[in-house]
């Protein structure tokens, strides 16, 4: 293997786990909450479109992220409006949002550009190369010449973290999270709690999804989030909670993935449906490997205040 | 929560079914106005599309409806012991794809033996497909949410790799497999039509689905499981593990069968994208029937005809038939509210 494979390999790894760095680091957060949102995957793919439209209606990439951003929070509103205000279900609920996002952003787009599903021209998100970092050999270039949004995921690693492990906000989330009942005898306003980190959430999901349209694909497309909002759950799991350990996760996800260029750069010649399903044999492996260790948060996915 | 005896029909979970259909049904009119749709216009389309016929309802609606049955079952199965199996796509898959590999590889046998191995099969596929996450469960503690929906991926993409690969048609062109022997096929019920025998075993298995969760022991144990796994294992000394695992069996199979019928009474071969997520359909087929098994007969009924009704609507309203799976999405979140809703009012006893 070459020193330019190599690069080929960790940059691909990089590109592809950012988009489940961003939402995985957000469902992290929600789910120390207690909240566990499975409609991750409509926020993803409602931040694709708008992000898509975004970019198209101010010209700027960074415009559609930011759109990318409100319409992921909105349909994580959406989802806190039902599962946190009324207190349904969340894993059935947040199965309904992604159908529903999958749903109306199909529509969205077939009445907008016709139903032949036209490729866009979007203005895209351009590798954006940090100077002098971009220039370390091998590592450099696969880290630090990614587009903007892959920043954004390695600065929020250690933010998270710090917020979540040392701050008093983040104790407070950790006690909605693992003691509900303790949290709001302690004057904390649980169900407040528990919208906000949904809605973050959702917002990162959004970005992973205007990621995925303005610097991955270039163009949206019907479904173009193709599981990955499910996997960042399993992401969150493989990371312990941990957004620091998450964000690892999803890179781990990410070179999963590009394991396939690696290989056939290498020459082996395997099938290529093998590496599609891949990610998805090793996240099952990893999560039979270290789950039984890892806690996940004491009240995830129990409704509060409970009621009968 | 559990209640010792289940009246037959409970008039609660029925009024909160007709009401999530009204209440979803006024939202999409709603919101195919604001996308500036004509909703009577296509409303008519619709309902052209899936009952204006004979042949639109035997040929599509009802065609349409067996699956929905099979994995509104699978669905059910799991979710009234509180297994919440979100994998019935994969499993449907798995099922599909045992019985496709017995409809070519069994072409010397007769009917009646390929048919019957054909479906045992399907079902076994299904089961085992949901063996891993039960085991995941059971053994290490992994949530079977993440589990049975990254398998579900899993067998999209060995579906994809046999129909590319080792099952594909001999001349190598498409993504699909040839068509399955004669034999192993189910025959029509009306002739001319694309009816097949799968609906009876849709029914057969409702009803038997039905018998089991108000007669059979296991029935209640798994209800009283699904209530509150805690209270079952210590005020009702059951042993949850088993019960979880039967479950789990239980729906994969219900799915895998689905995939079986599927291959054997519509489309006589595997080919890449072969469901168009009823797995998912599914869920809001269980939810809309309360996990009732009879229930679901008319719930899979409701969206085989959205789903005839949207493609309908496509082709003569111009509304793209996408609508159908957000209409679907809304009658989830409409049952869930509305039960919600109805239980702070002080009504029935919980169940979902």
């Amino acid at each position: 293997m070459s020193e330019a494979e190599l690069v080929l390999f960790l940059e691909a790894s990089v590109r592809l786990g950012v988009p489940l760095a961003l939402a995985a680091m957000g469902e992290a957060i929600t789910e120390r909450a207690g909240v566990i949102n499975v409609g991750l995957e409509g926020s993803m793919i409602a931040g694709a479109l708008a992000g898509a439209l975004g970019a198209l209606a101010f010209g700027s990439g960074g415009a559609g992220v930011l759109a990318g951003a409100v319409a992921g929070g909105g349909v994580a509103l959406v989802f806190a409006a039902f599962a946190i205000g009324l207190g349904t279900d969340q894993i059935i609920t947040g199965t309904a949002i992604t159908l529903a996002g999958l749903g109306f952003t199909g529509a969205v787009y077939q009445a907008r550009f016709g139903a032949t599903g036209t490729a866009l021209t979007l203005p895209t998100l351009a590798p954006a190369p940090v100077p002098l970092l971009a220039d370390v050999p091998i590592v450099g270039s696969a880290l630090f010449a990614q587009a903007p949004t892959a920043y954004l995921a390695y600065a929020l690693a250690p933010a998270l973290w710090y917020w979540l492990f040392r701050t008093e906000w983040g104790l407070e989330l950790r006690a909605v999270g693992d003691h509900p009942d303790a949290a709001a005898a302690a004057g904390v306003r649980v169900r407040r709690v528990r919208a906000l980190a949904t809605v973050f959430g959702g917002a990162l999901a959004g970005i992973a999804g205007a990621h995925l349209a303005l610097a991955h694909a270039g163009t949206f497309a019907e479904n173009m989030s193709a599981g990955r909002g499910f996997i960042a759950i399993a992401v969150v799991a493989l990371g312990r909670w941990n957004p620091a350990l998450v964000f690892l996760a999803a890179l781990f996800f990410g070179a999963a993935s590009a394991l396939q260029y690696l290989l056939q750069a290498l020459g082996l010649d395997l099938p290529y449906q093998l590496f599609l399903a891949l990610p998805y044999l090793l996240t099952l492996a990893a999560l039979a490997g270290w789950f039984g260790r890892a806690r996940a948060p004491a009240a995830l996915a129990v409704p509060w205040p409970l009621r009968r | 929560m559990a209640r010792p005896e289940q009246r037959r029909i409970d008039l609660g979970a029925l009024s909160v079914a007709a009401g999530a259909v009204v209440a979803a049904g006024g939202v999409g009119a709603l919101l195919l106005l604001a996308g500036g749709y004509e909703p009577l216009g296509a409303a008519r389309a619709a309902l052209a599309g899936a009952f204006g016929s004979t042949e639109a309802l035997l040929s599509i609606t009802l065609v349409r409806t067996v699956p929905l049955v099979l994995t509104g079952l699978a669905v059910a199965f799991a979710f009234r012991a509180g297994v919440w199996n979100i994998g019935a796509e994969g499993q449907l898959l798995a099922g599909a794809i045992a019985a496709a590999w017995v409809g070519l590889a069994g072409r010397a046998l007769p009917s009646w033996v390929l048919v019957p191995v054909l479906l045992v099969l399907a079902g076994c596929a299904g089961a085992l497909w949901a063996l891993i996450p039960a085991l995941m469960k059971l053994r290490l503690g992994v949530g079977e949410v993440i589990t049975t929906l990254l398998m579900s991926f899993v067998a999209i993409h060995l579906t994809g790799w046999l129909v590319h690969g080792p099952l594909q048609e001999p001349r190598g062109i498409f993504p699909q497999t040839e068509a399955i022997a004669e034999a192993a096929r189910l025959p029509a019920l009306v002739p001319g039509t694309r009816l097949h025998a799968g609906a009876f075993i849709a029914i057969a298995a409702a009803v038997a689905v039905a018998w089991l969760f108000v007669r059979a022991r296991i029935g209640f144990r798994m209800r009283a499981v699904g209530a509150s796994s805690s209270a079952a294992r210590i005020a009702g000394r059951i042993d949850t593990g088993p019960i979880v695992l039967v479950a789990f069996m239980g729906s994969g199979a219900l799915a895998g069968l689905a995939g079986g019928v599927q291959v054997a009474g519509v489309t006589y071969a595997l080919y890449e994208g072969f469901s168009p997520g009823w797995g998912y359909t599914a869920i809001a087929v269980a939810l809309l029937a309360a996990l009732n098994p009879l229930g679901v007969l008319a719930t899979a009924l409701l969206f085989g005809a959205l789903e005839a009704g949207a493609a309908a609507m496509q082709r003569d309203a111009g509304v793209p038939a996408v609508w159908a799976m957000a209409v679907q999405a809304l009658v989830i979140l409409a049952v869930l509210a509305l039960d919600r809703l109805r239980r702070r009012g002080g009504g029935g006893a919980a169940r979902v």
